[in-house]
This record gives C-alpha cells, sequence and structure tokens, in this order.
C-alpha cells in the first residue's frame, strides 16, 4: 500500500506522519490524532457529520484523503473550545437544547461557524440552509436553527451573555 | 414535592463534553492491541450456502482470522438467537443464527467475519472471501407471500404465514349491519428504518487476569444484551460487563440483540485481543432492523350522526426473514387503532408475512403510526361524506374525560387490559386547534388560493401506551466525598436520561444537581436493568428514581438527627447539606454523614441504622401509561412537482406530569421529524427480488433543516394516577399522527383537485401520478 509523508495543521498545532494514501482525513484525525470528536455517520458525503474546516472552510473529512489535507490548516470541533472554555456558538447549543445524542453536534458547529463568520446577521432561511448539509435524527433542528440564531445575536453583542449584566 | 428541579427547564448535563468533542462513543474507545471487524454478508436474498473458500483472503499481511459459523463457540454455533417477545399466536417463532448456517435469507446476513490489523485490511480481505451460493426464489412481496403456493422465504417452510391473529370486541356484524353509513379504506403504508446517525458499533475485549469479558455496543439495551451473550457463549453473566456509553440515537433498532454483538466477543475469545467492529452506513441499510410495510383494508361504521358503531378490517404485516421481537409490532399497531375514540365494536384480523427482507422491529412508534393513520383516514372520510368539519366529527366520538379510566376492550402488548389511566382529549384537540389557528385557516386557504398557491390543514389524534414494563431499577448512594451516586439500568441514546433522573434524585435528597454522578447503561452499576423503549424510562427508572431518592433521604435524615442530637422532624435537605431548623442551626454535610454511616471496624451500629447511606429501587409498573395528543399540520403543496412543505406544525400534548420541558419538547420535535419523514420522504425499497435499492442517503430521504418547520407545542398536563410521579412516555408520541395530520393536509390543500390520498409516505411522484390521474393539469393548464 503506498505511503506519503503528511503534515498538517490541526487546531493550530503541526502533526507530521506517514500515512497510507488511502486513509480518510476523518480517520487520521481520529485514529492517528486521537481527535474522536469528528465524527462519521454515512462515509458517503450526505450525513455532515464529519465536517471539519480545512484552511477554513467546510470539507467532508470523509471525502478526503489526509494526504489531501498536507500543508493544510485543519480545525476540528476539538479546536473551537480550546482552553476549555465553551464557544459562544457552542453555550448557544446548551441554552437552546441544539442537541440530543450529539453525534450530529460536532458537524453542525463546523457548519455553523462557518455561516457564523460569512454571515454574521443569518435569518433563519439563511441558517436552515446551511444546515441542508448536516443531517440530525434527534432534534427536529429548532434546537440547532435557534441556537445558531441566538449565537449570531450574541457575537454581535446586542444580546448580553447570561450571567452578564 | 417541592419544584425546585422537578419540573424545571433545566440545561442538559450531558452537553458539555459532547459540544466540547469529548463524547465516547464506541469508536472512541481506543485499546491496545486493537483488532478490526468486516462482516461478509449476503449479497442474495435467498440462497443455499454452498461452501466458503478463505484461502486468499487469509494470506492477506495483517489478516488474523475469517470466522464463518463452523469457528463459534458452542452453543452459538448452532443456536438461533433468542426470540425476545415469545407469543403464543406466533407458528414460526424463527430467529437466525449468529452467522448463517446452510441458508440464507436476506440480503446482509451475516455468513463470515474477518478479522484484521485495521478496518482497511479487514474490507480487503472480506472482498477477497469467496463465498458460492446457489440462489433461491426470493419473496419480496408480502400480499403474493400470504397466498398458498407461492416460493417459501424458508426453504423447509410451506407457509410464509408466521402468524394469524384477530383483536375484537363488541358485535361488529350488528353494528355494521344497523349502521346508516359504512366506509371502507384500502391503506398502503410504509415506515423505513430508525437511521440513528451513528451507526451500530461492538468492541470487545477479554481480560484473562480477571477473566472478564466487557462488551461496549451501542445499544438501548445492555442488560439484555448480555443476558443473551452469556446464553450465546455459556458464560456466566458475572463474567461479562456490557456497556452502552454515549450511542448516537436509537429510535428502535438498537433495542435489538443483534449477530454482531454474539460474534464480534466470540472473535475476541477466540484470539486474545480486543476486536472492534463499527457499522457502515450501507450495512445499516442492509442489516439493522426497519418497519417496512403494512397493508391495511378496513371499514368504519357510524350512525346518522357521525357516531361510531364499529370498525372492521384486515391488516398485512411484512415481517422480514425471521422475528427476533415476535409479533409485537403488529400487536401494537392492532391494538392502537380505536384511539381516543369510543368504539363500540371493533375487529382487525391481522396476517403477519414473512418475506426475504430484513426483519422487522419497533422503530420510533412501533407500529402506532399505521393504526393512527388508518383510524384517522376513515374519520376524514366520514367527515367528508357527512359534510361535517373533520374537526366536529372527531369531537363527537372523544372518549370524555369524566369516562376515565376507560376501558377499550382490548388486551395491551403488556399483557394487561388496555384501559386508559387518564387523559383530556377533548381539552387536548380544543388546545391544538386554537394554537393552530384551525377558525381562521378556510380564509387562509382562499387567499393562497387567490396567489395560486395550494395550501391545507389536517389533524390527527393519538392515543399511545407507553412506560412498559417489567421494571427499571435505579440505585441512589451517598458518596464520602458528598457526591450522590445514582446508577440505572436504563440507558440513554440523547434522551437526556442523566438530566431528568439528576432532577428527581436531587429534589428527593436535597443535593445539587452538579452532586448527582450518574452511571447510564452499564451491566456492571447494577444488577439488573431493561433499557430504552417503549417510551418507557421516565414512568419506569423516573420512578424508581423517585423512590430510592425518597429512601436515601428518610436515611440522611435518621442519621443528621442523631449526630446533631435534635428531631428528625427538625432536619432539613439542601444542597447537601443537612440543617437542624432550630437552636443556632448546627449542620452537617452529606459527606460526613456519609462517612458515619460506614460505621468504625468493630463497633455495632445504633439501631436501626444500616451500612451506608444508600437505596436500590425497582419500580414495576402495574400496566402501561396512555399518553395522548393532537396534531395540526399545515402545508403547501406544489402542483407542478408534487412538492410538500410544511408551513406550520403544531402539538398539543399529554405526557403526564413533565420532568423537564426542555427535554420534552425537544422529544416532541424531534418526533415530528421523525413523522415527516415518514409521511413525505422515508421508503425503503426492494426490487422484486428483495433486493434492497436505496442504500444510502443519497437514495433513502432523511428529513433536512428546510423540512421540518420549528413545532408549536402545547402541553395539557393529566397526572398519571398510577406511578409516584405521574409521568407518561413522551419518546414517541411526536411521531405517531405526524403522517395522518400530513397526509389528511395534502388532500384538503388540494382539495380543488378532489384528489384522495391512502398511503405514507407520500411522494411527489405520486402526488403528481394522483393529480395527472384527476385531470388536474388539463384545468391548471386551461385556467
Ligand atoms: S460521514 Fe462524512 S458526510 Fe457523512
Ligand atoms: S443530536 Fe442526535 S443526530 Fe443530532
Amino acid at each position: 500500500m503506498g505511503k506519503q509523508a503528511t503534515r498538517v495543521m490541526v487546531n493550530g498545532k503541526s502533526y507530521a506522519r506517514v500515512v497510507d494514501a488511502r486513509l480518510t482525513l476523518a480517520d487520521f484525525l481520529r485514529h492517528e490524532l486521537n481527535l474522536t470528536g469528528t465524527h462519521l455517520g454515512c462515509e458517503h458525503g450526505v450525513c455532515g457529520a464529519c465536517t471539519v474546516l480545512v484552511d477554513g472552510r467546510t470539507a467532508r473529512s470523509c471525502l478526503m484523503f489526509a494526504v489531501q489535507a498536507n500543508g493544510c490548516a485543519v480545525t476540528t470541533v476539538e479546536g473551537l473550545a480550546p482552553d476549555g472554555q465553551l464557544s459562544v456558538l457552542q453555550q448557544a447549543f446548551i441554552d437552546n437544547h441544539g442537541l440530543q445524542c450529539g453525534f450530529c453536534t460536532p458537524g453542525m458547529l463546523m457548519t455553523l461557524t462557518e455561516l457564523l463568520g460569512d454571515t454574521p446577521e443569518p435569518s433563519e432561511q439563511d441558517v436552515r440552509e446551511a444546515l441542508t448539509g448536516n443531517l440530525c435524527r434527534c432534534t427536529g433542528y429548532a434546537g440547532i436553527v435557534a441556537a445558531a440564531l441566538d449565537a449570531a445575536q450574541r457575537l454581535r453583542g446586542t444580546v448580553a451573555k447570561p450571567g452578564s449584566p | 414535592m417541592g419544584a425546585k428541579h422537578f419540573g424545571a427547564r433545566v440545561t442538559r448535563l450531558e452537553d458539555p463534553a459532547l459540544l466540547a468533542g469529548r463524547g465516547r462513543f464506541v469508536d472512541d474507545v481506543k485499546l491496545p492491541g486493537l483488532l478490526h471487524a468486516c462482516f461478509v454478508r449476503s449479497p442474495h436474498a435467498h440462497a443455499k450456502l454452498r461452501g466458503c473458500d478463505a484461502r486468499a483472503a487469509l494470506i492477506m499481511p495483517g489478516v488474523h482470522a475469517v470466522m464463518t459459523a463452523d469457528d463459534l463457540p458452542e452453543p452459538m454455533r448452532d443456536t438461533p438467537l433468542p426470540l425476545l417477545l415469545p407469543n403464543p399466536a406466533l407458528n414460526v417463532p424463527r430467529t437466525q443464527t449468529a452467522l448463517a448456517r446452510g441458508e440464507v435469507c436476506y440480503v446482509g446476513q451475516a455468513v463470515a467475519v474477518v478479522v484484521a490489523d485495521t478496518r482497511y485490511i479487514a474490507e480487503d480481505a472480506a472482498a477477497a472471501l469467496v463465498v458460492h451460493y446457489e440462489v433461491l426464489p426470493a419473496v419480496a412481496d408480502c400480499r403474493a407471500a400470504a397466498e398458498d403456493g407461492g416460493p417459501g422465504a424458508h426453504s423447509d417452510l410451506t407457509t410464509n404465514v408466521a402468524s394469524t391473529f384477530s383483536l375484537a370486541y363488541g358485535d361488529t356484524d350488528a353494528a355494521f349491519a344497523d349502521a346508516a353509513h359504512v366506509f371502507r379504506e384500502e391503506l398502503w403504508q410504509h415506515r423505513g428504518g430508525g437511521m440513528a446517525i451513528e451507526t451500530r458499533a461492538v468492541l470487545a475485549h477479554h481480560e484473562p487476569v480477571s477473566d472478564l469479558l466487557t462488551v461496549w455496543s451501542g445499544t438501548q439495551t445492555p442488560h439484555i444484551g448480555r443476558r443473551m451473550l452469556a446464553d450465546l457463549i455459556g458464560r456466566d453473566l458475572q463474567s461479562i460487563r456490557v456497556i452502552a456509553p454515549d450511542v448516537g440515537g436509537g429510535f428502535g433498532p438498537k433495542a435489538i440483540f443483534y449477530p454482531e454483538e454474539a460474534v464480534i466477543p466470540a472473535a475476541a475469545l477466540k484470539l486474545g485481543r480486543p476486536v472492534k467492529w463499527i457499522e457502515d452506513r450501507r450495512e445499516h441499510f442492509l442489516c439493522a432492523t426497519q418497519e417496512r410495510d403494512q397493508y391495511w383494508d378496513v371499514a368504519i361504521a357510524v350512525d346518522g350522526e357521525a357516531k361510531i358503531l364499529g370498525v372492521r378490517g384486515r391488516m398485512l404485516h411484512d415481517t422480514g426473514a425471521y422475528v427476533p421481537w415476535g409479533i409485537v409490532m403488529p400487536y401494537i399497531a392492532a391494538s392502537t387503532v380505536p384511539g381516543p375514540y369510543v368504539v363500540p365494536s371493533y375487529r382487525l384480523e391481522t396476517v403477519v408475512v414473512l418475506t426475504n427482507k430484513v426483519p422487522t422491529t419497533p422503530v420510533r412508534g412501533a407500529g402506532r403510526p399505521q393504526a393512527v393513520f388508518a383510524m384517522e383516514r376513515l374519520i376524514d372520510r366520514v367527515a367528508r361524506e357527512l359534510k361535517i368539519d373533520r374537526t366536529e366529527v372527531r369531537r363527537r366520538n372523544l372518549i370524555q374525560p369524566e369516562q376515565m379510566p376507560y376501558e377499550v376492550g382490548l388486551m395491551f402488548r403488556d399483557g394487561k387490559p388496555l384501559v386508559y389511566d387518564s387523559g383530556d382529549y377533548p381539552r387536548g384537540q380544543d388546545k391544538a386547534l386554537a394554537l393552530a389557528g384551525y377558525d381562521d385557516f378556510r380564509e387562509r386557504q382562499e387567499a393562497a388560493l387567490e396567489q395560486g398557491r395550494f395550501i391545507g390543514i389536517g389533524l390527527a389524534n393519538y392515543v399511545e401506551g407507553t412506560g412498559l414494563g417489567p421494571f427499571e431499577g435505579v440505585t441512589v448512594r451517598v458518596l464520602p466525598s458528598g457526591k450522590v451516586a445514582v446508577a440505572t439500568g436504563a440507558t440513554s441514546q440523547g434522551q437526556g436520561t442523566r438530566t431528568t433522573l439528576s432532577q428527581i434524585v436531587a429534589e428527593e435528597v436535597g443535593c445539587r444537581l452538579d452532586d448527582v454522578v450518574m452511571t447510564v447503561g452499564d451491566t456492571a452499576a447494577i444488577s439488573q436493568g431493561i433499557g430504552a423503549f417503549a417510551s418507557r424510562q421516565a414512568v419506569n427508572a423516573g420512578s424508581s428514581a423517585h423512590v430510592a431518592g425518597q429512601a436515601v433521604r428518610q436515611q440522611l435524615i435518621a442519621l443528621a438527627a442523631r449526630a446533631l442530637g435534635v428531631q428528625e422532624t427538625d432536619i432539613d435537605l439542601e444542597d447537601g447539606v443537612a440543617t437542624a431548623q432550630r437552636g443556632n442551626k448546627p449542620s452537617i454535610a452529606f459527606g460526613d454523614l456519609a462517612r458515619l454511616a460506614q460505621g468504625i471496624p468493630g463497633v455495632s451500629l445504633p439501631a436501626g441504622q444500616s451500612a451506608g447511606i444508600e437505596h436500590t429501587a425497582y419500580y414495576t409498573p402495574t400496566q402501561a401509561a396512555y399518553c395522548s395528543g393532537t396534531h395540526v399540520a399545515e402545508v403547501q403543496v406544489d402542483a407542478m412537482t408534487g412538492g410538500v412543505k410544511v408551513l406550520r406544525y403544531t402539538v398539543a400534548h399529554d405526557s403526564g406530569r413533565v420532568i423537564n420541558p426542555l427535554i420534552v419538547d425537544g422529544q416532541v420535535q424531534g418526533g415530528v421529524a421523525h413523522g415527516i419523514g415518514n409521511a413525505l420522504l422515508e421508503w425503503m425499497q426492494y426490487d422484486a427480488n428483495a433486493q434492497p435499492l436505496t442504500t444510502s442517503f443519497a437514495d433513502y430521504m432523511l428529513p433536512m433543516a428546510t423540512d421540518v418547520p420549528t413545532c408549536a407545542i402545547a402541553h395539557v398536563e393529566t397526572v398519571n394516577p398510577l406511578n409516584p410521579l405521574g409521568v407518561k412516555g413522551a419518546g414517541e408520541g411526536g411521531t405517531i399522527p405526524a403522517p395522518a395530520a400530513i397526509v389528511a393536509a395534502v388532500e384538503d390543500a388540494l382539495s380543488p383537485f378532489g384528489v384522495r390520498f391512502a398511503e405514507m409516505p407520500l411522494t411527489p411522484e405520486r402526488i403528481v401520478a394522483t393529480l395527472r390521474a384527476a385531470g388536474a393539469y388539463d384545468r391548471l393548464f386551461a385556467g
């Protein structure tokens, strides 16, 4: 099996590994780097559970080989709360019951992180359309949509964070 | 009861770890020396096995073993997996063996397993395995299969009818003979799979020093799984520990004990290394149990005032190749039909038919969505024919609150008479209609029609038996650290079990929510357990948590009174501290009480004190808890494409007292999404040779964020008198009436064309074909 040297920056840390050419980016993250927050729900590019950011844009890590990420910067769910402090979006998921089993959640967070970066003032329709690439079987999406809109508002500073005056 | 935690909109204790990517699902468990398994599965729906050549696979580097049925331990090798729910009406109690012997009876049935260093290598080797099959005729359509003389789904069977049974009460013949009107409907109903986003997963590890076999499994029922595994590999229960860690959704299919849950532990024992198998999505479509097709032929008899006199008919259920859960689903369907209505006479003949498809077992709703669809379609028909509003026909027939407890006249699947414990169905319907703006809908509809938009409204009522027994247990124990440890056989696949049980325990014991340390889904934590299905955990585990919490509260009070030298009635428990409400209010922390309760080595305990502060309760419900509700769907239909958009969705539901509205509303919303999938999208298709055609999320549609509106939800809380918390289940009610309400709404939207629908899912193709047959396009283009 062809092996290839790969250097990837993941959540701000640089990793150099020699990997099978056919190893997917998802398996590389999960099993080589032990970053198991990225999940696999279909391995055929529909469910979005495996979504990560590659050079700042969302990508399906099940449809990418690790070697294709050579020289790239990858952000996974573990990179959203590096110092253990949940991000505004993550906190909004708690407050709006945006998750049940939590399996789709990492992918949801990555997709919405991209959306909120691109569109600080999204409409409900914007959020729903952005989420069409992520399936959730548990929540019926209501809490996720509410969390995204809530987070957008908090990030724009129009609503105080809970606890602050 | 105080209301500090119970009933509060508490955010979930589960969330922070899951949000940070620190969940622990089976595939996240890493063990040294771990090997990976891939199953070799039948590509044929029906075939004889004629040998297998593993030579090419075995010489591949990194391959450790190829196992077929012959390589399995006794008695697993030849013993069919246990039938979990036997029933005297089941004539063919057939289940599969862990790996196929002699014959395969559905596409995807496991024939062999390959174990290798990596999953990649295991998949390569599985592809290199040569299995010889002699293909047999396959049984694909349950209607044909029910007739005599066709091919058998199993070559040794002379009939494909696994069971026929009839549920009945009252004199239907007389009712139909005397009725002013009789209306008959033929319905095709299909439900797909559970489709949890995490697929199934098993990891087994045998540790020789303690001789303990540990199995991590993405299951809803770890205690049941342990029992089945123990029987199949001939080990003691004590030497097996089954852990259901974080599980990414269940919805029914993960309540089953599967072949893989037996084979992976067998492989780990044989190889002396931990072995893991993670189901891929295609396997999930092929081998995880589904619900699938039912054909209903039902009729309703009413008097001149639209009062129901009787319902009768026949139902055909495609059960697939085996019956691991017996006939529970068609049975539940048959007993759910009368629902919230006064139905004086009833008879349903049910025929359960074997086919060469993956077995069916309950998926969220478990036969109830089909029953509600049948009944609600009949009532809509009555309303249309007698020109009475649909809500009024229902109102005239709903069971009134003063008729509670209401005896239907049937036996439910819990073995007890079907008796609704409590409920206020008319209030539920009124609440839902008000919230949905039903009264001014006709104006909205006319306005839309003027703009060329077809919108419609539909409603459906249901009653659901939840909280089924036999029991669930909870242990509550106060630790020397002051924390309160809670262990239960209940499990969690996203329902917030931790949070809900913590609320109940914290309320009873008088501690902070954060101080509850919970173990769910681990057979090592509590000796007996059942698990998650039938919306049973809030009732069963919730009641046990309440009883155990009360007992521990008593123990804490007694110990604190003795330690502080006051009367027990003086003691108050709050935030983990016992305080005497007199004098200068001396207090003692729970942790110190736990230490006192350990006693002093060699010294007798004071009279009446037992060891430690702990109690285990196993609540055993006397019967099911019947929740109920009304759903109202408002949809827009694109007549040109057949596309349906759900514009507005309203739910009024009664799940008894609500422990946590955040979680209950989440269950309802998620259930509705599943119901929208069933109504409009999800269809597991097979061809004439029983080959599955929809085996990816590109072919089998799950609802997306743009398909599911945020529901308006109203609670009708009638207290269940039969359990100490007054609760009823809430996990499936969101799904059950959704297809009935949505299909009715589509029909209403297209009422200008007079089309009728009698099926779910209602796909765009069907809508367009029906409109075309009704000449709708001639009119649309002419207009
Ligand atoms: S796992 Fe990558 S899209 Fe589903
Ligand atoms: S929370 Fe379970 S799949 Fe989304």
